[in-house]
């Protein structure tokens, strides 16, 4: 009798030891990267069964927002934290995130594993490594191949250069009245400001943080030079930012023959945006072959987690086991930022909603040949201004010189 | 005479109250009390006192609360030196302005009419003008934008489809609109909407405002054979000062507070050449995109300022009567 108490007793005691050493990590991460999450979920609990995960998801603003009071107030953090591209500066400031470049995270070695533009986006100036990429957005040119076909125009002649472009894109608005080239005659001079960069020039500012902005900068003066004169010759929809109204209709309404974007348009296409449209729309190199991205993904671990060890290896698991990138690339379309990723069959298939066209090799291409970019705190203000600057020119209300003058006055006011 | 004054006798001393009754008479009531003091403290006076000591700080809000850098005043120097804080001051007035006067030159007469002439509908068209007012901004806002879009909108559609009529046409454009997108048309759109949103609650303010005053006024004004005109210029007008020095000054604190409309109308980006970019969008870019905590709180410190200046000069305008019946009665 006594034997069997004792042994129940220790059946017990052993029950609640093994409950007490298994961990559990939260995650915040947003839409659609919790698919990705919540699928790589059996894969990572196979590997380590003593590490449960909860997923603490949020829209996209609101994830973000959480963070930024978290890290303000150093409370309330999830022990890893995603984040998008358009946040990787801002939380790169202060010391709000681990630096995973320092012992025992040693990430500096990883870098070479990923394509090579993304990781120096996680990195500071000074060298931290706040976050380790996830997924990437190489981006292209999507076209409609009848829009084009109709005013006989090739698409090699639309991406040969940007005075290619514009000649050409005339040509396909004039064949298919009530359509227009492009949403907005400002996403062209976003690629020329983020593609023509000198090595150790960041968008805006230099090293030594120096202002680039001025009338006297080439390549600023180019891209507002071929925004200017794709609204001049009444070729955009004046749409705005991606995702107003007016840029979904747009779509919808299948109005558009070209737009500039990541890869991972194509999900939204096929989803919602221009359903009807699938088979016609079509991928290729931005033009001028240049190439340039539209986000990504990153995971970082905030100072104040208190499962440092088990976020990290959920960490390494979704960012550089490359099964785990295929299959987020199977569930979301997050093309991966971990080169040995990209090397499944998956990608030599056909894009259905493409045509079949073989895109996902075009885009692994165009993600070998991104620059890195410097990204510098006050990127931020500087891209609101000269976004400013570039409306003035296109509405008429500024010349180029005097536009990007006072773009600079403004800017260097900050940089001081 | 007057009785001499009874002589004092030593009164029994006031049983002593045991502990908890004690307890109760002393200290209950602050308890009781205190909910509405602690939620005061919490959500009223802290975040103002906390903004108080932001502003003399420089700090980035993602980097932790030990982070904070004191800089003295620079924050408010810095904002005045800073033409896009001016930019964003002069469209919020010029919003304020355009949005507000309006809003009051329909909700009087309107206020006056419904009072006047549709007692039995009053109800009923006073919820159908209060209806925007408790709508949700948000919504509101995104279906004025489908409205006002340049290509695909209703607004466009209507004014293209008025040119087509023989003769009259020619009063509307031809071309479509950019309503959203053109310098031009910004604030006269946000304007719009705003107007639109307001003038029930406006209304609503201004009929109360009339039902106060006495109906033998006007009673005693016909038999003497005034106009309905006239009635509504030396009866109406003046016996709804304060209510319209009440309306007023809500509309110019509103104004200069003026966010979500704008925000949501230009896609958070304040439209072309920022002119539909008030101040309060600039202090939450300026926190939120910039992560400049300390710059923003003296943003939100110098528009209290503004806001109150603007108050006292309503004040004088309407005069000390604004406030009191009496006096403007005379």
């Amino acid at each position: 009798m006594k034997i069997k108490r004792l042994l129940v007793l220790t059946a017990l005691l052993s029950g609640t030891l093994a409950a007490a050493q298994k961990t559990t990590v939260t995650v915040g991460v947003f839409p659609d990267l919790d698919s990705v999450l919540k699928a790589a979920l059996p894969g990572f609990n196979k590997l380590y069964p003593d590490i449960d995960v909860k997923i603490n998801s949020l829209a996209y603003a609101d994830h973000h927002n959480a963070l930024t009071t978290a890290l303000s107030t150093g409370k309330g953090a999830n022990d890893l934290e995603a984040i998008d591209f358009g946040y990787v500066a801002k939380f790169a400031e202060g010391n709000g995130m681990i630096d995973l470049s320092k012992a025992p995270y040693n990430a500096g070695a990883l870098a070479s594993k990923f394509v090579s533009f993304t990781f120096p986006q996680s990195t500071t100036q000074d060298g931290r490594i706040v976050a380790i990429p996830t997924d990437i957005g190489p981006g292209s040119m999507f076209f409609r191949t009848d829009l084009l076909a109709k005013a006989g125009v090739k698409p090699a002649q639309l991406n040969a250069s940007w005075e290619s472009y514009i000649t050409n894109g005339k040509k396909v608005v004039a064949a298919n009245p009530g359509t227009f080239l492009i949403p907005d005659a400002s996403e062209a001079a976003q690629i020329i400001l983020r593609t023509g960069l000198k090595a150790g020039e960041g968008l805006y500012f230099d090293k030594n943080n120096k202002v680039l902005v001025s009338p006297d900068n080439a390549r600023f003066v180019k891209a507002f030079t071929v925004a200017k004169q794709i609204r001049d010759a009444k070729l955009d929809a004046k749409a705005g930012a991606a995702f107003s109204p007016e840029w979904t209709t747009a779509f919808q309404k299948g109005n558009l023959a070209t737009e500039f974007s990541g890869a991972w348009l194509v999900g939204h296409m096929q989803n919602w945006l221009a359903k009807d449209f699938s088979g016609k729309w079509n991928a290729q190199n931005l033009p001028g072959n240049t190439f340039a991205s539209w986000g990504g993904s990153f995971y970082g671990i905030p100072a104040q987690s208190t499962n440092k060890d088990a976020a990290w290896k959920l960490l390494q698991y979704l960012t550089t086991n490359p099964a785990q990138q295929v299959l987020a690339f199977k569930t979301t379309g997050a093309f991966p930022a971990l080169k040995a990723g990209q090397t499944d069959a998956v990608f030599n298939q056909g894009v259905v909603y493409l045509g079949n066209q073989k895109a996902r090799l075009l885009w692994r291409t165009a993600a070998t040949k991104i620059q890195p970019l410097d990204v510098n705190k006050l990127d931020p203000i500087a891209d609101q201004i000269v976004g400013d600057a570039l409306g003035s020119v296109l509405d008429g209300s500024k010349d180029i010189p005097t536009a990007l003058a006072d773009a600079q006055r403004l800017v260097e006011r900050r940089a001081r | 005479m007057t009785a001499p004054p009874a002589k004092l006798t030593p009164q029994p001393p006031i049983p002593k109250i045991g502990g908890w009754d004690n307890f109760q008479r002393k200290y209950a009531p602050y308890i009781f009390i205190s909910p509405f003091f602690l939620l005061f403290f919490a959500f009223g006076l802290f975040p103002i006192i906390f903004n108080g000591y932001l502003s003399v700080h420089e700090w980035q809000p993602g980097s932790g609360l030990g982070d904070m850098k004191f800089v003295g005043l620079r924050n408010f120097t810095d904002n005045l030196t800073d033409p896009t804080f001016w930019l964003s001051l002069k469209n919020t007035t010029i919003l304020a302005v355009e949005s507000g006067l309006p809003q009051h030159l329909i909700a009087i007469p309107l206020a006056f009419a419904i009072n006047m002439g549709l007692k039995k509908a009053q109800s009923l068209i006073t919820a159908i003008y209060f209806l925007p007012y408790i709508t949700s901004v948000v919504a509101i806002s995104v279906i004025f934008f489908t409205l006002f879009s340049w290509q695909y909108g209703v607004l466009n559609a209507a004014l293209n489809s008025l040119h087509h009529i023989p003769i009259l046409g020619v009063l509307f454009p031809a071309d479509k609109i950019n309503w959203l997108g053109e310098r031009a048309f910004v604030q006269p759109s946000i304007a719009m909407v705003i107007v639109w949103r307001y003038v029930g609650w406006n209304m609503l303010l201004y009929l109360s405002g009339l039902q106060a005053i006495p109906g033998d006024l006007y009673e005693a004004a016909s038999v003497d054979g005034a106009t309905r005109a006239q009635q509504f210029r030396f009866i109406t007008l003046p016996l709804l000062r304060p209510t319209m020095f009440l309306a007023v000054t809500l509309s110019l604190i509103g104004g200069f507070q003026l966010f979500e409309e704008p925000y949501i109308l230009t896609n958070g980006g304040g439209g072309v050449g920022q002119a539909g970019l008030t101040t309060i969008m600039y202090m939450f870019r300026t926190y939120n995109a910039y992560s400049d905590a300390g710059l923003a709180a003296a943003m939100a410190w110098l528009l209290f300022i503004v806001i109150g200046l603007l108050t006292l000069v309503n004040n004088r305008l309407f005069g000390r009567s604004g406030m009191s019946d009496s006096k403007a009665a005379k």
